[in-house]
This record gives C-alpha cells, sequence and structure tokens, in this order.
C-alpha cells in the first residue's frame, strides 16, 4: 500500500508539470527562498564590481574604479615581492666568486636558473636557444673558445663584447686579402687548401700545397701562429680542430680569406648587472665546454 | 516492487501557474530521542569530532630533519605527513588510490546499508547533530522551541536565542581554530592564535570555516541535503532492492488508525495495523521527512525514527521495529506469507569488497616499497650532442636524485651500458663520481658523457645511470641514450 508515489503526493504536496514520460512525471518543485536571495546578493556584488574595478569603457578613456585598481600595478607589487623572495639567493651568488659557484652544487643550480632566463632573453637570438650557435655565431656548448673558454674569460667576453663600440672590447679582424690585393686568388685557393689539410681534410688532386704553405708562413701565421693553432689574445681561430666557425669547404675558407671576417659581439656592461653576467657565465660554463 | 494501487490514487496535481515560484523554508524542530540508533550517532559524533581535535596535537618523531606533527600538510616545503608515511607532491597518485578507495567504500556502504555516510559519519551530520544538542540545551525540546519560536520577543527569548548564537559561532570558530592546524605546526600556531601573531591566512581559513560551520549546522540544516548535496541524487543509482534502508514496514503499520479508532476498528472485525499514527517518527527527524512514506531524498537515513518508533510500541506494548532496516521486497514477502529475507551477500556487494581488497593490496603493496631514493635521467635536448675540438661526441644529461630519506646521504654515479667513454659530473667539489644530497630534497647534477670512438651516424646507444648509496648499498636506475651525429 504504501507506494513512493502516493508518498510523495502526500508529504510534499509536489506539483508537476502536467510532462509524462512512460509514468516518469517532471515534478514542479518550487526553488528555496534562500536560493533567490543568493541571487539577489550576486547581483548587488556586480554593482559593487562596477565600482571597485575598472569596468566601464568611456568614449576614448575608462572608468577607473574607486580605488584606482590596475591589474599593471599589481604584477609590478608581486615582482617587487619576488625580488624580495629573491634577495638573499642574488646575495649568495653576488658574494662567491665565480670559480666558487661552478664548484658548489646548489650555486651552481642557482646561477644556470638565472643564467638559463637571461641566455635566452638576450642571447638566443644569435647563439640559439641550445647556446648551439649558427654559422658566424659560436657553438658555446663545445671546447673551442676563441677569446677563452675560463669563467672569468667568459665573464669579460660578455662584459665587453666582440669588436663592440666598448673601449674594452675584444678586437682583431681577419683582413680582405684578396679585396684588399694582397693575395691573388691562386694564392688564396692554394693557402685555403692547406688550411683544410691542418685539420686532416683531403685536398683536390693537383692541388698546389707547398704554395699554399708558403702563403700561410708569410701572411696566416702572424695570428693563426706557425702550426695554425690560433691566437687566444686576438682572438685567430685554431684551425688545425675540428671546428669550423663559418665552414670547412673550400669555397667558405676562400670567402672568409678574400673578404676577410669580423663578427661582432655587443657589450652586455650597459645591459646586465655584474650579478646577471656572473650567471650567465656559469649557465655558459656548465654547458660542458668550460675551461 | 510497490504494491500496486489503482493509478488514480496516486495522480499528483498539475501545476497551473499560480503557484509561487519560490518555497519558503518550512522549520524543523527535531525532537530528542533516545535508543541503540542514537547512543550510536552519539558515539561516533564523540569519535570523529574527537579525533578531528585532538589529531593535529599528536606527535610522531621523525627525527631533527622533519616536523614531529603526525598529521601535517607542510604547503611551504610541499610534504604531507601521515605517521609513518611521508608523501613528496609526485607521489599524489597514493592520494587517487585513497579516493578510489573512499568512493567505492561508500558504494558498498550503499549496497548493504544505503546511507550511511549521510545518516552517521558525514560531517553536515555529525556538526547539524552538535548543534542541535546546543539548541535544545539553551532553548529546551521540540515542543518548547516551537512555543519559544510562536511566543513573543521576551527578555528570555533573546536571551535563550543570544546564548544559542554565541555557542554555535564559538563552536564553528574552533572548527575553523582546528582546520588551520593540520597544516601548521600545532602548538607553535595555538601560541600565535592566541597572542595574535599568526599570519593572516590563517586568520581568513579560520573565518571562512567560522563562517561556513554556523551557516551550514546551525542555519541550513537538512536544506544542505536536500538542495545543495549531490550524494543524495548519486545514491539513488547506487541502491537496490536488497538494500537494507531505514524502512516503515508498511505491511504490518497499515493501515493505520490512533489507539481509540483502532480498537473501533478491531472491535468491528476490521483489519488495524500496528502503527498509531502517533508522529513521533516525523518529529524526530533532522530532515523533516515522514518515513512512512518510503525512502526518499530527504531522508538521511540515521535510523532516529526507530529510535522514536521503539519507544512508543514499547509503550503500547507492541513489538519493537515498525520502524528498521529492512527493504521492500521483505515486505512483500510478508505480505505473502513468506519469511524475509536479507541478502547481504549479492554480486554488487561481492563486486565492490573485491575492489576494496584489491586496491588497498596495491595501496599497501605501492606503500611499503616505496622507495626513499629516485633518480630520473634527462638528455639535453638542444643540443642533443656536440662535436669537440678533437673530433669526440659529447652527450650531456641533467640527473636529478631524490633523496627522500630524512638524513644526508652521499651517492655513487656510475653509468652502464656505454663504454669507452668518460664521464663527469659538474658543479661536484669532491671532482669524483660521488655527490651529496640533502636530506629530504631533490637535486640536480649535470652529467657529461664523451667518447672518442666511432658510433655509427644517427646512433642512440641505449644507456643507464645507477646511483648508489655509498654507506647502504642501496641503488636505483634510471635510463637513456647517448645520441651521435
Amino acid at each position: 500500500m504504501g507506494g513512493e508515489k502516493k508518498a510523495r503526493n502526500n508529504s510534499e504536496k509536489a506539483l508537476t508539470t502536467g510532462h509524462e514520460w512512460d509514468g516518469i512525471e517532471e515534478l514542479n518543485t518550487p526553488l528555496p527562498k534562500w536560493w533567490i536571495w543568493i541571487f539577489y546578493a550576486t547581483i548587488v556584488w556586480s554593482i559593487g564590481y562596477w565600482v571597485v574595478y575598472p569596468s566601464w569603457p568611456l568614449v576614448s578613456t575608462y572608468a577607473s574604479g574607486a580605488f584606482n585598481w590596475r591589474s599593471r600595478s599589481a604584477v609590478q607589487k608581486e615582482l617587487e615581492l619576488l625580488q624580495k623572495l629573491r634577495a638573499p639567493l642574488i646575495e649568495a651568488l653576488r658574494a662567491a666568486p665565480v670559480e666558487k659557484i661552478l664548484a658548489d652544487p646548489q650555486l651552481l643550480n642557482l646561477a644556470r636558473a638565472q643564467g638559463r632566463v637571461v641566455f635566452r632573453d638576450n642571447c638566443a637570438a644569435c647563439h640559439g636557444i641550445g647556446a648551439t650557435g649558427i654559422k658566424g655565431y659560436p657553438n658555446l656548448n663545445d671546447d673551442d673558445w676563441l677569446w677563452g673558454g675560463k669563467p672569468q674569460d667568459i665573464i669579460y667576453t660578455i662584459t665587453y663584447g666582440v669588436r663592440s663600440a666598448h673601449p674594452k672590447a675584444h678586437s682583431g679582424v681577419m683582413p680582405a686579402f684578396g679585396r684588399g690585393n694582397l693575395l691573388k686568388m691562386p694564392e688564396i685557393i692554394a693557402v685555403a687548401e692547406y688550411v683544410r689539410t691542418l685539420s686532416g681534410l683531403t685536398p683536390p688532386a693537383g692541388t698546389d700545397l707547398a704554395l699554399g704553405g708558403k702563403v700561410f708562413k708569410e701572411h696566416c701565421a702572424v695570428c693563426h701562429a706557425e702550426n695554425g693553432k690560433g691566437r687566444r689574445d686576438i682572438g685567430s681561430p685554431d684551425l688545425t680542430d675540428s671546428i669550423w666557425l663559418y665552414g670547412s669547404d673550400q669555397k667558405t675558407i676562400v670567402d672568409g680569406i678574400y673578404h676577410g671576417r669580423g663578427g661582432m659581439m655587443p657589450a652586455w656592461i650597459d645591459r646586465l648587472d655584474e650579478v646577471t653576467i656572473k650567471a650567465l657565465a656559469a649557465y655558459i660554463h656548465s654547458l660542458g665546454g668550460g675551461k | 516492487m510497490a504494491v500496486q494501487l489503482p493509478a488514480n490514487d496516486f495522480a499528483e496535481p498539475i501545476a497551473d501557474g499560480d503557484e509561487p515560484l519560490y518555497a519558503s523554508r518550512r522549520k524543523i524542530y527535531p525532537k530528542a530521542v533516545s535508543g541503540p540508533f542514537r547512543r550510536a550517532k552519539t558515539g561516533l559524533l564523540l569519535l570523529t569530532l574527537g579525533i578531528y581535535y585532538i589529531l593535529p596535537f599528536v606527535r610522531w618523531n621523525r627525527g631533527i630533519n622533519a616536523p614531529d606533527q603526525a598529521v601535517l600538510i607542510d604547503f611551504p616545503s610541499r610534504r604531507f605527513y601521515f605517521f609513518f608515511i611521508e608523501i613528496w607532491p609526485q607521489e599524489v597518485y597514493y592520494l587517487t588510490g585513497l579516493l578510489i578507495l573512499a568512493a567505492v567504500v561508500l558504494f558498498l556502504m550503499n549496497a548493504l546499508a544505503g546511507r550511511v555516510w549521510c545518516g552517521y559519519l558525514c560531517p553536515q551530520t555529525v556538526w547539524t547533530d552538535l548543534f542541535l544538542f546546543v539548541e535544545r540545551k539553551v532553548e529546551g525540546d521540540r515542543t518548547q522551541r516551537i512555543a519559544l519560536d510562536a511566543g513573543p520577543w521576551t527578555v528570555n527569548k533573546v536571551t535563550r536565542k543570544i546564548a544559542k548564537h554565541a555557542i554555535w559561532l564559538i563552536i564553528a570558530w574552533w572548527t575553523g581554530g582546528v582546520w588551520v592546524l593540520y597544516f601548521a605546526d600545532a602548538p607553535t600556531l595555538v601560541k600565535e592564535l592566541a597572542t595574535f601573531q599568526a599570519p593572516a591566512i590563517a586568520w581568513i581559513s579560520i573565518g571562512i570555516l567560522t563562517f561556513t560551520t554556523y551557516s551550514l549546522a546551525g542555519l541550513m540544516r537538512e536544506q544542505v541535503c536536500i538542495y545543495m548535496c549531490p550524494w543524495p541524487r548519486i545514491q539513488a543509482a547506487l541502491t537496490d532492492e536488497y538494500a537494507l534502508n531505514v524502512t516503515y514496514r508498511y505491511d504490518r503499520g497499515e493501515p493505520r488508525y490512533s489507539l481509540k479508532k483502532a480498537q473501533v476498528a478491531h472491535d468491528a472485525g476490521l483489519p488495524a495495523g500496528d502503527c498509531i499514527d502517533c508522529s513521533q517518527c516525523v518529529w524526530a527527524c533532522p530532515t523533516g521527512v515522514d518515513i512512512r512514506n518510503g525512502n526518499q531524498l530527504g531522508c538521511i537515513q540515521c535510523g532516529l525514527c526507530i529510535d522514536a518508533c521503539d519507544s512508543i510500541m514499547a509503550k503500547v506494548g507492541k513489538p519493537q521495529r515498525l520502524i528498521a532496516y529492512d527493504n521492500d521486497i521483505n515486505a512483500q514477502r510478508r505480505a505473502q506469507g513468506l519469511p524475509s529475507q536479507y541478502k547481504l551477500l549479492r554480486t554488487r556487494t561481492l563486486l565492490y569488497a573485491g575492489i576494496i581488497v584489491s586496491v588497498s593490496f596495491v595501496m599497501i603493496f605501492a606503500l611499503a616499497t616505496r622507495s626513499d631514493l629516485g633518480v630520473s635521467l634527462i638528455h639535453d635536448r638542444n643540443p642533443t650532442f656536440v662535436r669537440l675540438k678533437d673530433g669526440a661526441v659529447r652527450n650531456a644529461y641533467t640527473i636529478r636524485i631524490a633523496n627522500k630519506y630524512l638524513e644526508r646521504r652521499l651517492f655513487l654515479i656510475n653509468v652502464e651500458g656505454f663504454e669507452p667513454g668518460n664521464f663527469q659530473i659538474l658543479g661536484n667539489t669532491t671532482n669524483t663520481m660521488v655527490v651529496e644530497v640533502d636530506p629530504d630534497r631533490t637535486q640536480e647534477f649535470r652529467l657529461l658523457m664523451t667518447t672518442y670512438a666511432a658510433i655509427p651516424p644517427d646512433a642512440s646507444i641505449p644507456i643507464r645511470v645507477v646511483v648508489t648509496d655509498v654507506k647502504t648499498g642501496q641503488t636505483a636506475r634510471a635510463t637513456g641514450h647517448f645520441r651521435g651525429p
């Protein structure tokens, strides 16, 4: 006798919408009063929101809200807080010499974290995201360093740049032997092939290596040294290793001898502070190629 | 299942557009009852509230490198401590297991005895019960409360109302006050709260919980269960005809008459049920439903109506349990003269129990075999390899060692599967392959692997990094690849 339907009818006095599907009826239960009051409260809340926050567009500007709140200044505040939180870490990097940072796993991780971000913001445009470089822009992962791979060398290069406008910048240029009429084209081709043999590459048959060797001794050895190992102080590359900044084919080398080379790297002293440069140097050094 | 009645008996009125869109709350004045279900509820109330209020103060010694609070959710250092268990954020899958377990236990409860959770264990039920207890102590039982509410605003009424709400607010404040103790060292935070030195977030959390406890347990009460909570709806899909729900045994109770009318019917040789229509079951109900209308959404299955009815049955000299944990199938069987039948072992309950057992086993196994040493090897992606001046090929990796042990440990890093080659850990003071990891910390090291051996073009040589605890010899491995040009 106690069917559920009857039950509902008795206790809740529920009305139905009159819809029925296979014996299932749709009840028309009124919403509770508190629900409608919460709904009104949200409307009142939204009015408060209009007043407090910038939400009304005007003709050329917008209503700025009662407390002049700006998302930009909110971000600024959070950045300041972040800098405050980071202050002790930055201080630790400032206090430690770069050699000590490289020997301390925790300081190194800290410097690498900061260095990675700074590298991607400032250096990756030329050297690539992974610091792998591209033709004319050195790969910083390998152990070939034009201007020295010791931590202090890296700091110096970043700080003052290469052939930048800064007076302390690294300088030294590969002259344009062809354009300057110092060498004739056959001599250039011969020396180019001679240079390729220094790093174990085979020249094509009929190459005049004797002429190449003579030209090298007379014109190139001054900067690149008799044995072709290069000179750190003027940034002349080691021609005997397997790493070529511009490429190892004859055409590229001939091009370099004819027109000269002189890639440029800006001085970062005015754009990055001392601690940032130190962290950056530690990051680059720890890519694996550091000396 | 229900005994069939002619259709027009329960045809419901159709809305005609004149009825109100919004319904006021019908205030409920639950009456105090006594009996086994009331005692069970009180016992569970004391137990659950006791655990809630005392647990943050329980200490558990983990040594100097970890907090000594038995249960602690440590957000700043991202750790969860539960007695002997310590969980790191990346081990949150233990929580998944726990949630699965909790869900299936609820399903099983439901298949066995309906909304046991709702009636006895749900915080909403527990705190509402506590608030009702306060209400009864301050304003009296059902009749007095109805009279007080209907009466004029006398000094007595105002005093009692203020007292009641004040006590509610104090309980609500303590509810929030204890909540925050699970997130910080409890004794320290208590001291800070007492001296107003506590951090703002503690006060805000307490404020929010004070508000929710006061409004949900004091003001909203059964409306939370009826309008807000999804569980009553879900449970309709989980219960079945064999589940033991709080049931009015209409086969025995109907037709219901008052005592006098029952006597008249009896004398006239007409049937009269055991229900004397005294309404005690309705008055005792904390959600205000009439259990005699059958299983319904508003019923949280707390069994207080069973206690209420039993006390009346005892007075009128009739057998107990006119309302009992039973089901509709049994009512129909009894109506046909068959004995009641209780089927606790059904496919459904066995399946749930099976899932509970297997999930528990997996959890226990996972916890028991949880290693306090973890290692992962991350190969540099850009570049995957570097050619050095002398023609050697080098790969760089980041090794991440998780030392979940509460002491500083030394690990020897070794590489297997790739010979010949030379390995170097960067940023290591000892300049060897031995590294030091702080207690309860993850540390990263940079590993360089170089080879002069000729490797085939596009080579990808599988390697394995083995990390060995220098002192205990415990090892962990991670696999990776050495890539060539």
